[in-house]
């Protein structure tokens, strides 16, 4: 792959460029033109500035506290999206209430962007369910751990969007996808954009290259820059400074709406990076280098916007601190609901296998029941 | 009463356009299910009544066809997808057993998949190679899967329609070399006054020894149960029709009566659903039993050579020289 290229300011970019909004130094850039004509542009007041700036800071502080529960044995596993919180914020923001969303399992941001209590994953990584909210109650699926799986679930939803005639106007609905750069090598996710193509879904395919999978790199995955493989696909593609939540807004909303009144679908490159590890049982430092770390800490998503709150004087001292204790006030929140979080009754692993049930399961559900209550009151 | 006699692959055909005049939800994809209607011709005419919409020709992409079937379902839809042949599900194992599977359970019951899945499948039809495979047991070791076949077509009239009325998701095998065999279907029977789609049916009574047959081998089980007859041996064959769940209950009652069970279908042994039946008898009927539980299957390797298929299933002789061993004990 072309090796990258640097901006005015000497900031490493991808060779051919991103949309961005929010330069690393948090310099506003008025608006982002693309080779398609395509301007993106962003007219947030000062609040909603302000309350982005909130949703970072937020979205990591939960992510951290996350980590912290893993290390101490309180969660089997966790896959943290440190790094990734502009890119999920950002396009998180940009849904409204009516789209759907299908997530992997590190779309905890935009899971909270939906207004989902937070608590909802740990369920799964805590090991008392599988996951388990109401996916059409929220507008937002189950998490999905196979990957690229997902990809198909959105594009048929969206099929079904098109098929109620809910497409067309600004209230029209729309379906954003989540997947990673990995996934991309997928056959689902091709086929996915096949068939997303065929029938012009209303879908937004959000890839979040955080230039990993695993420990394989981006270069294990593709020769070419991801967001061009759309045009093989029959539509749109854009690549976006993934660490800007100003960029990743404008063009998921726009990509979003041009969904929703009916132009099909979209392929988002988020361009970011996964500062942290791959899950928490991953090792890092097996497979890269820390200055590459320290390049990509330069360009951090909550430090830029910081930088430019500062800058255009929006907020102070008083409204950082401010929004750190509340988040940090979250977080402990959160830490005290997942340690109260009751084991599951054991017997309960036999609901829901079928929603018309099954002798069979039934049987074993039986006898599983009396099996366990020959225990009681034996000392055991 | 609107009886008429029809073949099994017509009786699909109607009961499926039954369901989707019955429910605007209703819609089948898959490909060539639409202008050509199948290469069975099982959905024959559906899309020119139904429309496009309702009759979906997809990409040629069997993970594309049940995951997006899945999103669909999740928007409120009752997709029936199309797997053109047994051997081509493979792509889509995936999206089956860990998506459609799963999804009920994973969401604690808050994400219902009203899916069926359709393959044809078995041998018997000179086919080439991936066109003639009966690989139900992978999909009946799936919990949160139902699979199902039927052996005639009043049967097929009436379980496609159940299995589309359903919730769960349920892989629906075809017996595609008996899509041409005629009977008797009556085209106006409510479904509320169908057998519960899990139910067995005993195709032939009898108390000698028990036939367990399903899908395409029926009417081998019931051709060997007719030759016996001659010799004096009134066999029982039993039609599982559902092979997840099994219905467990008439079988034992069966067994009990007879003190002999044999088993036949077409594919493999090895793990087969033969081995599985096998077991829960010898558990449940131990004192009951004269003689093992015998299996006639396909053998252990690939699906041979069509100009060998015939040696490869199971016909009347090896099924009547099982019986015969079974009374040799
Ligand atoms: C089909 C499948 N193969 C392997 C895995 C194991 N696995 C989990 S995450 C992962 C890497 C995914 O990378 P990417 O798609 O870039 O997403 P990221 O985790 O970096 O966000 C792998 C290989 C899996 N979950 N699913």
């Amino acid at each position: 792959m072309a090796k990258g290229e640097r901006d005015k300011a000497g900031n490493d970019v991808p060779a051919g460029g991103f949309v961005q909004l929010l330069t690393p130094d948090g310099e506003r850039i008025d608006s982002a033109t693309t080779a398609d004509g395509s301007i993106y542009t962003v007219d947030f007041s000062d609040e909603e500035y302000r309350e982005l700036y909130r949703d970072l800071v937020t979205v990591r502080r939960l992510d951290a506290e996350a980590v912290a529960l893993q290390r101490q044995g309180e969660l089997g596993i966790w896959a943290s999206l440190l790094g990734q919180e502009a890119a999920q914020v950002g396009s998180g923001r940009a849904l409204r209430p009516q789209d759907m969303a299908f997530p992997t399992y590190r779309e905890h941001g935009v899971l909270y962007c939906r207004g989902i209590d937070p608590i909802m994953p740990f369920g799964l990584f805590r090991g008392v369910d599988q996951g388990g909210w109401d996916p059409n109650e929220f507008r937002f699926n189950t998490y999905t751990i196979v990957i690229g799986s997902q990809t198909l679930h959105a594009t048929g939803y969206a099929m079904g969007v098109t098929m109620d005639g809910k497409t067309g106007g600004t209230d029209g609905e729309a379906v954003i996808a989540y997947f990673g750069d990995g996934a991309t090598s997928q056959g689902e996710v091709n086929e996915s954009f096949v068939w997303s193509g065929v029938f012009n879904a209303p879908i937004v395919f959000f890839c979040q290259n955080n230039q990993y999978a695993i420990s394989e790199p981006l270069e294990r995955q593709t020769r070419v820059p991801l967001y061009q493989r759309a045009g093989g696909y029959g539509f749109p593609g854009i690549r976006v400074d993934g660490n800007d939540v100003l960029a990743t807004y404008a063009v998921t909303r726009a990509a979003l709406d041009n969904a929703r009144t009916g132009q099909g679908p979209t392929l988002i490159e988020a361009y970011t990076y996964r500062m942290g590890a791959h899950t928490s049982s991953d090792d890092p430092t097996r497979y890269r280098i820390s200055s590459e770390v320290e390049s990509w800490k330069a360009k951090d998503p909550i430090k830029r916007l910081k930088a430019f709150l500062t800058k255009q004087q929006l907020a102070g001292d008083d409204f950082f601190g401010e929004v750190d204790e509340t988040a940090g006030a979250l977080a402990l929140d959160l830490r005290e609901r997942v340690l109260a979080m009751p084991d599951p009754q054991p017997v309960a692993m036999f609901d829901h296998v079928y929603p018309n049930g099954s002798p069979e399961v039934a049987a074993q559900r039986n006898a599983f029941a009396r099996y366990q209550a020959s225990f009681e009151g034996s000392g055991h | 009463m609107m009886t008429e006699t029809i073949n099994l692959g017509k009786a699909l055909n109607h009961g499926l356009r039954r369901a989707l005049e019955n429910d605007p939800k209703v819609v089948i994809m898959g490909e060539d299910v639409g202008k050509l209607g199948g290469v069975f011709r099982i959905t024959d005419g559906l899309q020119k009544d139904f429309g496009e919409d309702r009759v979906i020709d997809t990409p040629l992409a069997e993970a594309g066809i049940i995951g997006t079937a899945v999103g669909l379902a999740i928007r409120g839809y009752r997709p029936v997808c199309e797997i053109q042949f047994d051997g081509f599900v493979f792509p889509a194992y995936n999206q089956i057993v860990s998506q459609v599977a799963k999804m009920h359970y994973r969401s604690k019951g808050n994400v219902r998949l009203p899916i069926v899945i359709r393959i044809p499948f078995g041998g018997g039809i000179g086919a080439v190679e991936h066109h003639s495979e009966s690989p139900e047991a992978y999909f009946a070791h799936t919990p949160g899967l139902k699979v199902v076949t039927c052996a005639n077509p009043a049967d097929a009239y009436s379980m496609i329609q159940q299995a589309i009325t359903s919730d769960d998701p349920i892989v629906f095998f075809e017996p595609k070399r008996r899509y041409w065999e005629k009977g008797a279907v009556d085209l106006d029977a409510p479904l509320s006054g169908a057998f519960p789609l899990h139910a067995a049916r005993v195709a032939r009574p009898g108390s000698a020894a028990t036939l367990l047959a399903y899908g395409p081998m029926v009417k081998v089980a019931l051709d060997a149960a007719a030759a016996a007859a001659e010799d004096g041996r009134e066999l029982e064959v039993i039609d599982l029709r559902s092979l997840s769940p099994v219905d467990y209950p008439t079988i034992f009652e069966s067994v009990k009566r007879t003190g002999r069970a044999v088993v036949v279908h077409e594919a493999p042994g090895n793990l087969g659903l033969g081995a599985e039946l096998a077991a829960r008898i010898t558990e449940e009927c131990f004192y009951s039993l004269e003689a093992p539980v015998l299996r006639v299957t396909g053998y252990d390797i690939p699906y041979p050579a069509a100009r060998a298929e015939e040696e490869y299933l199971p016909d009347l002789d090896r099924v009547l020289d099982a019986v015969d061993r079974a009374f040799g004990w």
